[in-house]
């Protein structure tokens, strides 16, 4: 339970809850948002920034600990991989078992591919199974993709590539009607209407959701149509480097079983990368929402074989992730809490904005009202602001928790707090990398053969992407890579496998005065003994 | 200085802060965890966890990174079960009473030792929902097992050897898809989209001058 401090500061939130519940907050102009973010967001701190100085994007600004691990050292650049010996030979492979690797599957081999999903822990160990408020498409009467598409847009800082968002939106009611067929439990009224909600920036209900296992709820869906195909999976499998032909195309990859060590090699016709975000980088020193695998390793593989990085330099910090209690902090609390109606309050009771602004917006006033404004609550980890749940049931009755968010109150549950009765007190963490590898609309790379899908793309959701746009975006893009990747297979003869790129990269690397490499891709980070 | 606890991970003992949970527990203790550990939110099922506290007879079950450690703790890992799953075409099959009956029979064995219920550690009442299953009950499965992270526990302790999770989700995905009612206004806006109605609304958005778009954004209509 709470502190003696934070009781206190909860009876400043019980005395104002009243008054706040019929209160509409305002919304910050472009202008107040603008000069919010450059002061206090955490991409606009320049010096946990660095220049890459090798490959594709040499020049441009990536967090610290990215630039580490792309200008890093290959794990097998000393090993005797012998490509010749090959453990696997198939025409798509897709590195990485979440949300995005598993649709690509199901349509690679839907459309008639012998697929390979190599990944690094098991079968759905993904982001994905996190999600929790739900995924957006314009499906109702006073909605439109064009509106998704404006939305998304202007919530991305104008910065989205418009022929991935066009795909998003208008792709979007047919990736949740695919969904729904494979059998997802989306959150319905008795006569089958989609129960939509707002997100932070929407102008419009299109948040779909089932409880607030959303992403749960779908990658169980998707892991069990995978295992229904009899697509080959091979878990605790980790792709370390790509694999190309002489003539410069993606051609496989070498893995690394996790536990024995053992290098394996896959040969493929096309390969797509679906290896997911970096939380567990750990950007500066913020806790994560994200997934234990979360460590940009197709971000370093695609970008030693030559794939480009778009918008590398932007990560998402989620507003509301657990200030308290220690044990679960950083964990995700979904933004449906403030989609149900529960407002951000500071120490005194102040609700000191509107609930739905967007992520990044949210996150720095959050971040503003605990540094500079000192209305933050002491935490053993640091401070927070309170998010006021009990407001929920206020609003839409007794039981709305406990059906809504069943999650939330277990999490909370467990460490005797109840959401029902109290608030809970939050801070951003760090929970999307809006940047990644950059496709076309077909989820190509400039690398001939190879596709990427999912949180490893960038350039989608521009500099801030959307509540519900991810889960969205992985599944339509998702199924397009392996629809393109399977099509493209049929007809290619891969030529000899080679790893000289990653000779030609680590040379690059030494001519460019780059000292004391990282072994990279990461695989997992390393918290043992208090190490984060 | 901080208060600590003994535990005991795998038989051997460690001597680690009380405010840890399991998995941190583990961490701290040196373990670099490849198996055992997923989401560490709780939604994964990937760190099933059997413990039991020095002294006491009952044998207690929990997730890893969603457990405190307490004091003389005993801690075994389930870091994989072997569920049984059958393979399906969910076009062909049909939410019947036969179906259970095909695909996962051993749910009839249930001899109502309700094992399975006390090791839930979403604390879900496992063995009513398999009672729905046998009754051909479906959407009453699918409501009650809705939150199972399919950890596996269930069936480890489970003597008629029934794969609770995989029973409880070929329910929700028969519900999903044929029990629940259909949202119309969705299949239309697939038709819609198929048909080129809004394709030319987006497209006229991408062409646009970003300075008109920004007003257009700055002043679009919010949905109460």
């Amino acid at each position: 339970m709470f502190t003696p401090e934070m009781r206190a500061s909860v009876k400043n939130v019980e005395a104002t809850r009243e008054s706040r519940m019929g209160a509409e907050l305002r919304r910050m102009t472009a202008e107040e948002k603008e000069a919010l973010l450059g002061q206090y967001h955490p991409d606009y701190k320049k010096d946990s920034f660095e220049t890459l100085r090798v490959g594709p994007n040499k020049g441009d600004k990536a967090p610290a600990e990215l630039v580490a691990l792309l200008q890093g050292s290959s794990r097998i650049f000393r090993e005797d991989v012998d490509l010749t010996r090959i453990d696997y030979d198939v025409d798509v492979l897709v590195i990485g078992g979440g949300g995005a690797g598993a649709s690509a599957a199901i349509e690679a081999d839907e459309n008639g591919a012998n697929v390979l999903v190599a990944t690094k822990l098991r079968l759905g160990d993904a982001n994905t199974m996190m999600a929790e408020g739900g995924i957006q498409c314009a499906d109702k009467a006073n909605d439109s993709p064009a509106i998704h598409y404006l939305d998304a847009l202007g919530g991305g800082h104008y910065a989205n590539k418009p022929e991935l968002l066009k795909r998003l939106v208008l792709e979007g009611p047919g990736a949740v009607k695919w969904l729904n067929e494979l059998g997802v439990m989306f959150d319905k009224e008795a006569d089958g209407t989609m129960i939509t909600t707002h997100g932070g920036g929407t102008s419009r209900k299109r948040m779909h959701a089932a409880a607030d296992y959303s992403g749960a709820e779908i990658m169980r869906v998707l892991r069990d149509e995978v295992l229904n195909r009899d697509i080959t999976v091979v878990d605790f499998t980790a792709a370390v480097e790509l694999i190309l032909d002489v003539d410069g195309r993606a051609a496989g990859a070498v893995l690394a079983n996790m536990e024995t060590g053992e290098y394996l090699v896959a040969r493929a016709k096309t390969v797509i990368i679906a290896t997911g975000g970096a939380g567990r980088l750990h950007y500066q020193g913020f806790p994560t929402s994200n997934h234990y695998g979360a460590t940009a390793d197709g971000l370093v593989l695609g970008y030693r074989a030559g794939a480009r990085l778009l918008y590398a330099d932007t990560l998402q910090y989620h507003p509301t992730g657990v200030a308290y209690p220690a044990q679960i902090f950083g964990a995700l609390v979904t933004e449906k809490v403030r989609s149900l109606g529960a407002m951000l309050v500071n120490a005194d009771g102040e609700a000191f904005m509107h609930p739905l602004e967007t992520r990044d917006v949210s996150a720095a006033s959050i971040i503003r009202e605990c540094s500079t404004n000192g209305k933050g609550v002491a935490t053993p980890e640091g401070s927070g602001v309170w998010l006021d749940t009990p407001m929920i049931e206020l609003l839409h009755g007794a039981g709305a928790i406990e059906k809504r968010i069943p999650g939330m109150m277990r999490m909370y549950a467990k460490y005797d707090i109840d959401i029902r009765r109290w608030p809970i007190l939050v801070y951003p963490t760090l929970h999307y990398q809006n940047g990644g590898l950059e496709i076309d609309a077909n989820g190509r790379t400039p690398v001939e053969n190879l596709f990427v899908a999912g949180e490893a793309v960038g350039g989608i959701h521009g500099r801030n992407r959307l509540m519900g746009n991810s889960l969205l975006d992985i599944i339509v893009f998702g199924r397009g890579a392996g629809k393109y990747a399977s099509r493209q297979s049929k007809g290619i003869r891969t030529g000899e496998l080679t790893l000289e790129h990653i000779h030609r990269f680590e040379k690059e690397r030494r001519d460019a005065g780059v000292e004391d490499a990282v072994s990279s891709p990461l695989l997992l980070p390393t918290y043992t003994h208090r190490k984060a | 200085m901080e208060d600590m606890v003994n535990v005991f991970l795998q038989g051997k003992k460690y001597v680690v802060p009380a405010s840890l949970t399991i998995m941190g527990a583990m961490e701290y203790a040196g373990y670099q965890l490849v198996r055992g550990c997923g989401c560490r939110s709780g939604f994964c099922g990937a760190c099933a966890t059997i413990y039991r506290i020095k002294g006491d007879r009952e044998l207690k079950v929990c997730l890893a990174c969603q457990t405190k450690v307490e004091d003389e703790m005993y801690v075994a890992t389930l870091p994989f079960f072997p569920l049984v799953k059958e393979r399906y075409d969910m076009e062909e099959i049909r939410p019947t009473d036969q179906i259970m009956m095909r695909l996962y029979p051993e749910i009839y064995s249930c001899i109502g030792c309700n094992s399975c219920t006390k090791g839930c550690p979403q604390e879900l009442d496992v063995m009513q929902y398999i009672a729905c299953a046998q009754r051909g009950e479906y959407a009453e499965c699918a409501e009650k097992s809705f939150d199972c992270v399919m950890c596996g526990i269930c069936s480890s302790r489970c003597p008629a050897g029934i794969s609770h999770p995989q029973v409880a989700l070929l329910a929700r995905r028969l519900t999903g898809k044929y029990l629940a009612p259909e949202a119309a206004h969705l299949k239309s806006r697939v038709a819609g989209i198929e048909n080129g109605d809004f394709t030319g609304l987006v497209e006229s958005l991408t062409q646009k001058p970003i300075e008109e778009v920004k007003e257009l954004y700055n002043h679009r209509d919010i949905e109460e």
